[in-house]
């Protein structure tokens, strides 16, 4: 087993387990803690394929601005426990579907050929300036039209949140 | 650095894919089935990463920068959302919040 394999496996594996802790805890904030523990992995699952930036902008944005604002609102509900955490008629209905999806899953790698490996990059993959080149570039229009969604999406949040004076 | 398969990041991102569908469909808690789809959306995000590192292309890294601003923009709207659902039914509780409902 190479080092990239077991790295993989390690953070893989960390994230599948914060994922399900999100899924399963009944208790709001360890929920929230648990998301940050993923997008963490997730983070650093970008930095083992090479994606520099976007492992920084996956902290920054997802760790740091969205996770803030899930505590915040959290915090502001002043959320109890869950007595019950899961909907019960749902429960047979998810684990038969999931186990499923595992056993596909599973025929999937035990038939399938190994992939072409990818080969050695050119430098600079995933840096800033490569990144920042094809978004400016063949990608411009949806770069602009992402800053008009963001406004949107002030708005939006303003208007809804805003609390109505009588 | 990448000598790990693409089978293999695909397959984490389904298991990942299929772990926030299920919190959404289990979870009672709006603010914890927001949660879950901001786990869809990062595993949507690894196999994005995953194949433009297979395939030598910038175009997934940028598609990913892309959903990374839907999904803060979707964050803000859908929190104010809930917020603005709680303050007039007093809970986040999905199942009595159906007034919209069929």
């Amino acid at each position: 087993m190479t080092a990239a394999f077991f790295l993989f496996l390690l953070f893989g594996g960390i994230a599948v387990v914060s994922a399900l802790t999100v899924v399963l805890h009944p208790h709001p904030v360890y929920c929230a803690l648990a998301l940050v523990v993923t997008l963490f992995q997730v983070a650093i699952l970008f930095l083992l394929l090479e994606a520099h930036l976007l492992a920084f902008l996956q902290v920054v944005i997802y760790a740091g601005a969205i996770m803030v604002l899930f505590l915040f609102v959290i915090m502001l509900l002043n959320l109890p426990r869950e007595a019950e955490v899961t909907r019960p008629a749902w429960r047979a209905t998810v684990l038969g579907v999931g186990g499923l999806l595992g056993v596909e899953l599973v025929m999937l790698f035990a038939r399938s050929h190994p992939a072409p490996a990818a080969g050695a990059l050119v430098g600079g993959f995933g840096s800033v300036n490569a990144l920042s080149r094809e978004l400016f570039s063949r990608y411009a229009f949806s770069f602009e039209v992402t800053s008009v969604l963001l406004l949107v999406a002030v708005i939006g949040a303003v208007v809804l949140a805003k609390r109505r004076i009588d | 650095m990448t000598e790990v398969p693409i089978q293999y990041w695909l397959g984490l991102a389904g298991v990942l894919f299929a772990i926030g569908a299920a919190g959404v469909v289990l979870r009672r808690n709006v603010i914890v089935i927001f949660m879950s789809i901001e786990i869809m959306l990062n595993a949507a995000n690894l196999a994005f990463v995953a194949l433009s590192r297979q395939l030598h292309s910038m175009d997934g890294q940028v598609i990913v920068l892309l959903v990374m601003t839907v999904a803060a923009a979707e964050a803000a709207v859908g929190l104010a959302i809930i917020l603005a659902g709680f303050r007039n039914r007093q809970t986040v509780d999905a199942s009595q919040l159906s007034l919209l409902k069929w």
